[in-house]
């Protein structure tokens, strides 16, 4: 054990901590309570940065790491390590996290304290769960994580907000479960003597004696409907617009940017090379599925006048990609999902700060009551048409590189070949959404509503502490799209296995490409 | 008779085991005594004496007998008791139990102003005599253990006698108790009367003991009568636990007696006969695997069903935790379904444990919120979290961990039983359960919503809304009490490690 690797338990603790030293402090010791903010949200990038720049590719998996809770006669220990597919998205939720808790601490909520412990708590889970080697431990994460934002949308959320907040609960407590459920039944069902949540012995022990066929396609459509929902996958995702447009801004940015992304890296990581029928059996209806979220939600995305609300519904539309992604079952398409989630979770992000500036300035959400921004906020309208241009995914963003190989995957995959015809028609939607929201909102004559607030002259372009947290934003999304090798070697690895001149002896191949290289061959591809 | 035999039966009897129930029981005469003689601040005084007592009960317990997970069962009073670890885990969670119930009673009979010394003594009586129940193993000594508690119950529901809900659910709780021990006595006689039939194989002459009773089944599986009497028993018992189709009384009682005696009810009634029915399965009834679990599915689907929809629709918050442990105990009946194929001891027992901290965290806070007992609307706690966050604290932990949100305590208890369920491929029961769950989030998280959210009201300068003062009347003692309450089930949720070697 290094020294470096205790970073990782560090990064899940420290914020937690933070968060309950805020809820304990006066009101009045700004400092104190600010300081911690910073150490809170800044540790984890800080260890998220480290890490990265500490990681062997010649190993699978680094920085192990194990604790035992007291449920090792159950097979569950903390196990925590980063791989090539978790490493990019733990260094995501690092960054958005920090740039969540900055633009948090100047929100000047009510009751600030308890909704920075909110959004810490949000962020010790999420840092979490990239680092669960276990597989309790990563769905227990998910709903350390998850709580926080139910109660914030209740809180801080406007008029409507606690119809919202209990339907998000209760949609997702399903969705949570139903995964629950399938997670134990791999558990149950392993055949291992020792039962073990463990994902490696899991994997090693699974791809030796894969489950029956049948048992496999029902456990993987469990799982489906559970990270479905979580996900927002087409006919399971009218939570989320509601939920996004009614939460507060950091709660959105950290759950549509990083939280979402648990399902997919669940399906990506873990389920896939455990269930590699089941895999095969549903992909071409999770392709189905995929196109809902990009045809039916971007068409959905076109006709919304509430920018919040067409942010939100662009979000849910992206996930389509992804999933379109694991769908085409080979390397490319799978590395491009990910690589698309670690754009995703940027842009999604820098999307909902940016939206809530605009609120500040116009008052309103309405596009129709907007117009002519540009001339009074030009930074503002710049940032927000670079967001946009990541959203839609054009080069010299990491998105770009994501929806890029995704198409090149699902071109490689014969069988679901056409649905590149639909999947590229809703570039042209996102273009179409998009560059619409930029001319209501910042060109174009002003409304008489906003005349009049920009005639107070009180409209003001963006203030420092708004723009420090979009451009860490900005400058990560340019980063990897002008370098994706920067995020794309790490998942090469985990996806195309070690190469051969790597390989020393008895090293051990990274499940998911195992899975792909199967997929593959089966395919003929 | 000679005297030989008595000398024999005589050295069984170990009284040093059951110590600790003997000291409650004596405690629960003496604080009778203690009225006469105290004076001034009666009432605190014999909460002190009662509740210093009880700990000291705790104590002594702790130190001096067995939790460690053995397989060592002894027998004494001519096999009517038995003593092993699991029996001495049950005791002290009745302890524990009937020291929260003695303080949520500090609360409740300052508020009330009524006499305070009935009460300590009833729940010393209660909890003793559920003590030795857990332990019996031998139909006499459980029944009799049984209608001792089930006396003071009948009381203690009517110990709000300026309450006329108070007088009803007791009235209530007398009938439909008393017709369940009716039921339960008759499958006892049936029992006894089968086994101790001489032209049966394998009779006995002490048919009413387990040991016995487990030999007799075991050689005699397909007899009418005595599916019927084991079916009785535990009928009888599914009245303690409050399953479906034995519920109907739990949402009227719960509402009328007091809310400590509610909570009494909730936790350490159904604990005790969750405890009763696990020894009486997998001890002399585990031969009945084919009868009992299509009967006890059926009960479990059921109760978690008509538990979790029925409370949704309620607004008074007792009715409310009186429904949802219907639900609970349908969950638990998932544990005691698979143990028939597997060991669920600790799951039963942590998730039990995990049911008394929540439990008493929301009564807790319940009792230092009601201005009128029976009355408690869920509108009554609107802004609690705001206006004292300590409480609401308290109460979102509890109610968290009742619904099983990670990483309370609750979590793993539910967690736990899954995977035991699923592990024994129940996997209609564990449907039915995920369903449960998921409609359970709707009023758990319904009254969390009405505690912390932000409310919208329309202006209205006529009725203006009063921020309620909550604070009065909680003491030192009760805040670390509920706290200690609270932040036992996070830390349980986190860290099981001190449940190693004692149970499981």
């Amino acid at each position: 054990m290094k020294n470096v690797d205790l970073l990782l338990p560090l990064s899940i603790i420290i914020p937690a901590l933070a968060g309950i030293f805020i809820l304990l402090s006066k009101k009045e010791s700004q400092g104190f309570w600010k300081s911690f903010t910073y150490i809170g949200f800044g540790f984890p990038l800080f260890s998220a940065i480290v890490l990265y720049s500490q990681f062997d590719e010649t190993i699978h998996y680094n920085f192990k790491m194990k604790f035992l809770t007291g449920l090792e006669d159950f097979g569950i220990t903390l196990h925590l390590g980063l791989n090539g597919i978790s490493m990019p998205l733990f260094l995501m939720a690092g960054i958005v996290g920090f740039a969540s808790g900055i633009y948090a601490l100047q929100a000047k909520a009510e009751r600030i304290r308890l909704y920075l412990f909110l959004l810490l708590i949000m962020q010790s889970g999420l840092m979490g769960v990239f680092s669960s080697i276990d597989i309790f431990f990563f769905y227990f994460f998910h709903e350390f994580a998850l709580i926080p934002t139910f109660v914030m949308i209740g809180i801080w959320g406007g008029v409507g907000s606690r119809s919202t907040a209990m339907e998000m609960a209760i949609y997702l407590t399903l969705g949570a479960l139903a995964s629950l459920v399938g997670l134990l039944v791999i558990y149950t069902n392993s055949g291992m003597i020792n039962h073990s949540f463990d994902f490696i012995a899991l994997s090693h022990h699974l791809s030796n004696t894969p489950l029956e066929t049948v048992l496999q396609q029902n456990i993987y459509g469990i799982l489906l409907f559970g990270f479905g929902i979580l996900v927002s996958l087409f006919p399971f995702h009218s939570w989320a617009p509601k939920s996004y447009s009614a939460a507060p801004t950091a709660a959105a940015m950290l759950h549509a940017g990083v939280l979402k992304k648990f399902g997919l890296y669940g399906i990506i990581q873990l389920i896939s090379p455990l269930l590699t029928e089941g895999a095969a059996h549903w992909a071409t209806i999770l392709g189905w599925l995929a196109l809902g979220n990009i045809v039916v939600i971007g068409l959905a995305t076109i006709s919304q006048t509430d920018l919040k609300q067409m942010v939100s519904y662009s979000s849910v539309m992206h996930m389509g990609y992804a999933f379109l992604g694991i769908a085409s079952l080979n390397s490319i398409g799978t590395g491009g999902a990910v690589m698309l989630m670690f754009g995703h979770g940027l842009s999604v992000a820098l999307l909902f700060l940016l939206t809530t500036c605009i609120y500040h300035r116009t008052d309103t959400f309405d596009m129709a009551d907007m117009g002519g921004l540009a001339s009074k906020a030009p930074v503002l309208s710049a940032f927000f048409i670079t967001a946009t241009m990541a959203g839609i995914g054009l080069p010299g963003f990491a998105n770009f590189w994501g929806e890029f190989a995704v198409f090149i995957g699902i071109w490689g995959n014969e069988s679901i070949q056409w649905m590149l015809y639909p999947a590229a028609l809703g570039i042209v939607i996102s273009a179409i959404y998009g560059l619409r929201a930029v001319a209501k909102v910042f060109y174009g004559q002003p409304s008489v509503n906003f005349q009049k607030h920009m005639e107070a002259n009180t409209v003001r372009d963006l203030t420092t502490s708004e723009k420090i947290p979009a451009l860490i934003l900005i400058f990560s999304l340019l980063l990897a799209g002008f370098y994706p090798g920067f995020v794309s070697n790490l998942i090469n690895r985990d996806i195309d296995g070690f190469k051969p001149d790597t390989i020393v002896e008895g090293i051990e191949q990274p499940a998911t490409s195992v899975y792909l290289s199967h997929m593959e061959s089966k395919n003929g591809q | 008779m000679n005297i030989q035999f008595l000398k024999e039966l005589a050295a069984t009897n170990q009284w040093h085991w059951i110590l600790p129930e003997i000291i409650l029981a004596l405690l629960g005469v003496s604080v009778l005594l203690m009225d006469l003689f105290f004076r001034g601040d009666k009432d605190k005084k014999i909460a002190i004496v009662s509740i210093g007592a009880q700990f000291l009960v705790l104590f002594y317990f702790i130190n001096n007998f067995s939790f460690m997970n053995s397989p060592d069962t002894v027998y004494a009073f001519s096999d009517m008791l038995k003593q092993n670890a699991f029996g001495n885990w049950c005791r002290v969670f009745f302890i524990i139990c009937s020291i929260l119930v003695s303080s949520l009673g500090v609360l409740y009979l300052k508020k009330n102003k009524l006499p305070s010394t009935e009460f300590y003594s009833l729940v010393l009586i209660a909890t003793a005599s559920l003590m030795i129940m857990v332990q019996s193993s031998h139909f006499l000594l459980l029944f009799i253990t049984l209608e001792t508690a089930t006396v003071a119950f009948y009381v203690l529901i009517s110990y709000g006698r300026n309450s006329s809900l108070s007088l009803e659910a007791g009235l209530k709780y007398l009938i439909l108790g008393g017709t369940s021990s009716a039921i339960l006595m008759l499958g006892i006689v049936l029992l006894y009367g089968v086994a101790g039939n001489p032209s049966m194989t394998g009779y006995s002459t002490d048919s009413m003991n387990f040991k016995e009773l487990g030999h007799f089944i075991s050689l005699n599986q397909g007899s009418t009568l005595l599916i019927v009497g084991v079916l009785l028993v535990i009928a009888g018992f599914c009245f303690k636990i409050a399953v479906v189709p034995f519920q109907i009384w739990v949402p009227d009682v719960y509402q009328g007696a007091p809310t400590p005696i509610a909570a009494f009810l909730g936790v350490a009634s159904k604990a005790s006969g969750f405890f009763v029915l696990i020894n009486l399965l997998t001890g002399p009834f585990v031969h009945l695997k084919e009868i009992l679990v299509p009967f006890l599915s059926v009960i479990a689907i059921g109760s978690i069903l008509f538990g979790n929809i029925a409370a949704v629709t309620q607004r008074n918050v007792k009715r409310l935790m009186g429904l949802s442990g219907v639900a609970h105990a349908g969950y638990l009946m998932i544990g005691l379904v698979a143990s028939f194929s597997v060991e669920t001891h600790y799951i039963i027992y942590f998730y039990l444990l995990t049911y008394l901290l929540a439990s008493f965290s929301v009564f807790g806070v319940m009792c230092s919120v009601s201005e009128l007992d029976a009355r408690q609307e869920l509108e009554d706690y609107e802004d609690l979290a705001k206006s004292n966050t300590f409480l609401g604290f308290i109460l979102i932990v509890g109610l968290g961990s009742l619904a099983g949100i990670p990483p309370l305590a609750g979590f793993i208890a539910k967690l736990l039983l899954f995977i035991t369920a699923i592990k024994v491929k129940l996997y209609l029961l564990v449907t039915v359960a995920v369903i449960g769950v998921v409609i359970s989030i709707y009023y758990y998280f319904g009254w969390i919503r009405e505690a912390t959210f932000r409310i919208f009201r329309i202006e209205d300068k006529n009725n203006k809304h009063v921020s309620k003062d909550y604070e009065s009347g909680l003491s030192a003692y009760h805040k670390v009490l509920f706290g200690f309450v609270a932040i036992l089930s996070i830390v349980f949720g986190l860290f099981q490690t001190v449940f190693r070697g004692f149970i499981w």
